[in-house]
């Protein structure tokens, strides 16, 4: 799925990791360390949301409501209801989860353009709702985190260790979604985008197909708030907008959907034109959106696709 | 065409210094010190963002008069949008200190974005001249990296109410405000002193922050109230006034202002309707002394317009970092030592008259109250009363003002409503 | 009592404003099979465009018309440029107009600045109605005429012209509209302008209420979507009806139910998705 054979692909992998692993050391001060635990959030988001659009290729444009749902439930359990972390979390997940589980029977209801509004629809309810029942989510002023967790007794207050944190959780998930890709259940995922009346007539329950990618999108998309929440330590509506929901489908789109790196390579590219290139461009939203119709328009596969195919077309 | 504030300012210390070519920046011939690096965070999107080209207006023009230099030193100031939005202002903030390594900050422009960054602010202690009126950053949780010279959301609240009971003699007021807890905190001290001293509030609006028609809301006000008490941040007030006159209510329910609601920023932008609006503020442009009429020449001449709530901000922010600077010899990346040395500011005479902080790191100056007139052909908010020495307690001592919860939407209960 | 009056006349005010900014949506997604996502920004750019055109001096209805056709001549050469090269691709397509709305807001930014900017109605509506002992803005009853005029305009042009005929012949079948020999493309073009044009038009129309402010395209936006699902893809009648739902749903949202106001905009939107997905009026599934 990485798109490189044989040994190739081992070095390559290893050489990534090994990089990832010392890029605390590498980084000329804190705030790329930061910037870096940022990427992987968001990595980790764009992964959740590429069972949906790239293996089900179904769009969704309400993907927020779980990174900002999640990172809601468990901001609201820990400084409200006075859980502890490995409660709140455990929750979270079981919660954001179910949520998915309703979301998609409603959204299944259609498909194409008609999912793209239900899921758009449910995302802004979502949204209206964090911003206006005040007393229960703070409105504007959003929920405060009051400390990240401490897995085993590591305090992740500083960049480092809240970087490897994040690594590790990036890992895992990668090698959840890269054993799908290739497990059976993968292959009828990819079946029911392509060839849906083959796949009933062969006996797959299309719908329930769809309807179990749906809730896995949802839960690792709870994950990856969590990841949020305990990276900002705060939450406010702006995490359930619309917006929101068009960056995370950009930067699965944008980087290639269908891909496991792909929508790694889209969270990266977003991830630094938001950050670092809005410190150099004031017009990076311009650029976000120009970015964007290139890609459409020239690689509609994507980046990680498209490049591939030009190095098929140029290279050795 | 107004004059902008670059990202970063250039170090005009070093330019000066380096004789004749001015596009090189040669090295110096004369050893120069560090540049001291502030970090800036402000609005330019959004509702709040009026409030924000203020601010950044006043800033720039603070610098300008002293060519960037404070006590001896050139200084950078670094700017920063954060749109509004608190999970931005966080981004922003860590960018500020962690990316730039600033030695302190001014802003934030909201309460909410003060919110946000409370924590952040605690752990890497970053001295911050906040602009934003959030009223625990410097009560129950007190913030020992916060000083605020402008005011906490009600500081400027409570002695309206005095004057909207005891001289004006309202009974039944109404109140509306943008739904932050800015609106909730400055209402809240407007309605505990008003009732204190024999008035009611007898309705309650809140319109969420973002929302650009008050119809819905305007059909609401009950028509035989005394006045409406508006609290209103950014642009909404005049959004709101001018609505409110569309639709009838204009001279028939007086309209008394919060610090925000009436800024001489919009009064440029509104006409007749407006003489007469009483309201209240820390600051007020017509006032005379010698650092405001600097301020109101050098608003006037840079970008056309009296300068408000925001640039008297950024100004008087300005005044206070520069007499901490010079407290400390300018050695401002001595986190310890600054932010000591602004707790410790007395100043006689700043744009907005004498500012000192109480030991929550607050502000204790004078309140002022305004009233619309016409002078020399534009709109002014002339000073009628001024309240001096007014403290975020008003006239509790800190024990028993903290002993309540904080303001907020329900907190004083309205006991009055029909 | 007083409350129920005024709430009606803004709903109708507003509903009216919505049927400018989502007849168009409609139209395209009906035809083209398209959610037009830079819908909202071309609201957002009449607006911004009449700002500019008032503070020039040019007479209110003119700047109307003025946006109107500015927005219109942007819209075109999206479809031609861009649309046209994604043709088939519907979902690229829509994505599409997501990545043009973000550059035009973001150039929006550029040149009109962050502040709000709100327009000032015209000078003979500016005082209030009174009537009843209430008072009332005289420039939303405004509003609400000059959207029945427009409603009534695009009714005579798709039931009594001939480019009517062929753009209802698209929306209900496209593959025999090409059969018969409509040019569709020439099509797809002239009702993608129009749309624009409404909505730039609405833009305009909708400044005095609404101000001009960034942001303004993604509150919009939602107002169009629900209102075309409530009122079916493709449908005047549906747009026109679901405007006025959707107008006073807002309203009176707002006011009663102020902790649930998108709740129960969004809610019906979804319930229809859910139970009735073509809409009260569709002809076709959304």
């Amino acid at each position: 799925m990485t798109g490189l054979e044989g040994v190739g692909r081992w070095f390559w992998l290893a050489a990534a990791a090994v990089a990832l692993i010392a890029l605390p050391w590498l980084m000329p001060n804190d705030f790329y360390v930061n910037l870096a635990s940022q990427i992987l959030v968001y990595a980790v988001w764009a992964l959740s949301l590429n069972l949906l659009v790239g293996f089900a290729g179904m769009q969704s444009l309400g993907h927020a409501a779980y990174l900002g749902g999640g990172a809601y439930v468990c901001a609201w359990l820990i400084a409200n209801a006075g859980l502890g972390h490995a409660a709140a979390a455990l929750l979270t997940v079981l919660i954001i989860g179910a949520m998915a589980g309703l979301f998609g029977v409603l959204a299944l209801r259609a498909s194409g353009l008609g999912f793209l509004m239900i899921t758009l629809a449910l995302g802004q309810i979502l949204w209206g709702v964090a911003y206006r029942w005040v007393d229960f989510t703070g409105g504007d002023n959003g929920i405060r985190l009051p400390s990240r967790p401490a897995p085993f007794g590591l305090a992740l207050n500083q960049p480092a260790p809240f970087y490897y944190f994040a690594l590790a959780v990036f890992a895992v998930v990668l090698l959840v979604m890269w054993r799908i890709a290739q497990s059976p259940y993968g292959a009828a995922l990819r079946g029911t985008r392509d060839q849906p009346r083959r796949m009933s007539a062969l006996g797959y329950n299309v719908w329930l197909i769809r309807w179990s990618a749906f809730v896995l999108a949802g839960f690792w998309g709870g994950v990856a708030g969590l990841l949020y929440v305990y990276y900002n330590k705060f939450v406010s509506p702006q995490a359930l907008s619309l917006q929101q929901s068009a960056e995370v489908l950009i930067m699965t789109i944008l980087g290639g959907v269908g891909s496991i790196i792909g929508p790694v390579v889209g969270a990266v590219i977003i991830t630094l034109v938001k950050t670092v290139v809005s410190s150099y461009v004031d017009r990076w939203n311009t650029l976000l959106g120009v970015l964007f119709l290139v890609v459409i328009v020239f690689m509609p596969e994507g980046v990680v696709p498209g490049l591939r195919r030009l190095r098929r077309r140029f290279g050795p | 065409m107004s004059i902008t504030l670059r990202r970063r300012t250039v170090l005009k210390g070093l330019a000066a210094a380096s004789a004749g070519a001015a596009s090189l920046r040669a090295p110096a011939v004369i050893a120069q010190p560090a540049p001291i690096r502030v970090g800036f965070l402000t609005v330019k999107t959004g509702p709040l963002a009026s409030g924000g080209i203020q601010m950044e207006q006043g800033l720039t023009l603070y610098m300008k008069e002293r060519n960037s230099m404070l006590a001896g030193r050139p200084v950078e100031i670094i700017t920063a949008d954060t749109g509004g939005v608190p999970a931005n202002a966080r981004a922003k903030t860590q960018e500020l200190v962690e990316r730039n390594q600033v030695a302190c900050l001014i802003g934030p422009l909201a309460a909410f974005e003060a919110l946000a960054i409370d924590d952040y602010i605690r752990q890497e202690r970053v001295p911050t001249l906040s602009v934003a009126a959030a009223e625990d950053m410097t009560q129950r949780k007190a913030n020992p990296w916060f000083v605020r010279a402008t005011s906490t959301s009600a500081q400027c609240s409570h002695p309206m109410g005095d004057y909207a009971a005891k001289e004006l003699k309202y009974k039944r007021v109404g109140v509306i405000a943008d739904d932050i807890a800015y609106g909730h905190e400055l209402i809240a001290g407007f309605q505990r002193v008003f009732e204190d001293n024999g008035g009611k509030v007898v309705q309650k609006l809140w319109p969420p922050l973002a929302v650009p028609d008050y119809g819905s809301y305007i059909a609401q006000i009950k028509p035989d109230l005394d006045a409406l008490f508006i609290g209103f941040a950014g642009s909404n007030g005049f959004r709101f006034i001018r609505q409110f006159n569309e639709f009838g209510l204009g001279g028939k329910i007086p309209i008394i202002g919060g610090m925000t609601a009436i800024d001489e920023s919009l009064l440029k932008n509104m006409g007749d309707e407006a003489l007469g609006l009483i309201s209240t503020c820390w600051y007020s442009a017509q006032l005379d002394n010698a650092s405001n009429r600097k301020l109101v020449e050098g608003m006037e001449r840079d970008y056309k317009t009296d300068p408000g709530f925001y640039a008297a901000a950024t100004y008087v922010n300005g005044a206070v970092l520069e007499a901490a600077f010079q407290a400390i010899d300018g050695k401002a990346e001595d986190k310890d030592a600054l932010i000591k040395a602004l707790k410790a500011t007395d100043i006689k005479e700043t744009a907005r008259g004498p500012v000192r902080f109480d030991p929550y790191g607050n502000v204790v100056g004078n309140v002022y109250i305004r009233k619309v007139e016409r002078k020399g052909g534009k709109l002014v908010n002339a000073v009628i009363k001024t309240y001096p020495d007014v403290s975020q307690f008003w006239t509790w001592s800190p024990q028993e003002f903290m002993a309540n919860p904080v303001y907020s939407r329900d907190y004083p209960p309205a006991r009055f409503l029909e | 009592m007083q409350f129920w009056v005024i709430q009606t006349l803004n709903s109708l005010a507003l509903g009216g404003l919505l049927f400018l900014l989502s007849s168009g949506f409609s139209l395209i997604f009906g035809l083209m099979r398209m959610a037009n996502l830079a819908h909202g920004v071309f609201f957002m750019l009449g607006a911004y465009l009449g700002v500019t055109l008032l503070q020039a001096g040019v007479n209110f209805w003119l700047a109307a018309l003025g946006g109107g056709l500015l927005v219109a001549l942007l819209g075109g050469l999206l479809e031609r440029c861009v649309l046209r090269a994604l043709a088939g691709n519907e979902q690229g397509q829509v994505l599409v107009t997501l990545g043009v709305s973000f550059i035009v807001a973001d150039l929006c930014l550029v040149v009109w600045g962050g502040d709000p900017i709100p327009l000032s109605p015209p000078a003979g509506l500016r005082a209030p109605l009174f009537f009843m002992g209430l008072a009332f803005p005289t420039y939303r009853l405004a509003v609400l005429f000059v959207a029945i005029a427009a409603a009534v305009l695009l009714y005579v042009v798709m039931e009594r012209t001939r480019i009517g005929a062929m753009i209802r012949a698209g929306v209900d079948d496209m593959a025999m509209a090409r059969i018969v020999g409509i040019r569709v493309s020439l099509l797809f073009t002239t009702v993608f302008c129009l749309g624009a044009a409404l909505a730039g038009a609405g833009g305009v129309i909708g400044g005095p209420m609404l101000s001009a402010y960034p942001g303004l395209d993604s509150d919009m936006l939602p107002l169009a979507l629900v209102v075309v699902i409530l009122g079916g893809v493709g449908s005047l009648v549906g747009s026109f009806v679901g405007s006025f739902i959707v107008g006073g749903l807002y309203s009176f949202g707002t006011a009663l139910f102020p902790d649930l106001a998108y709740f129960v905009l969004f809610l019906p939107m979804l319930l229809v998705l859910v139970l009735r997905p073509r809409g009260l009026f569709g002809r076709t599934l959304a």
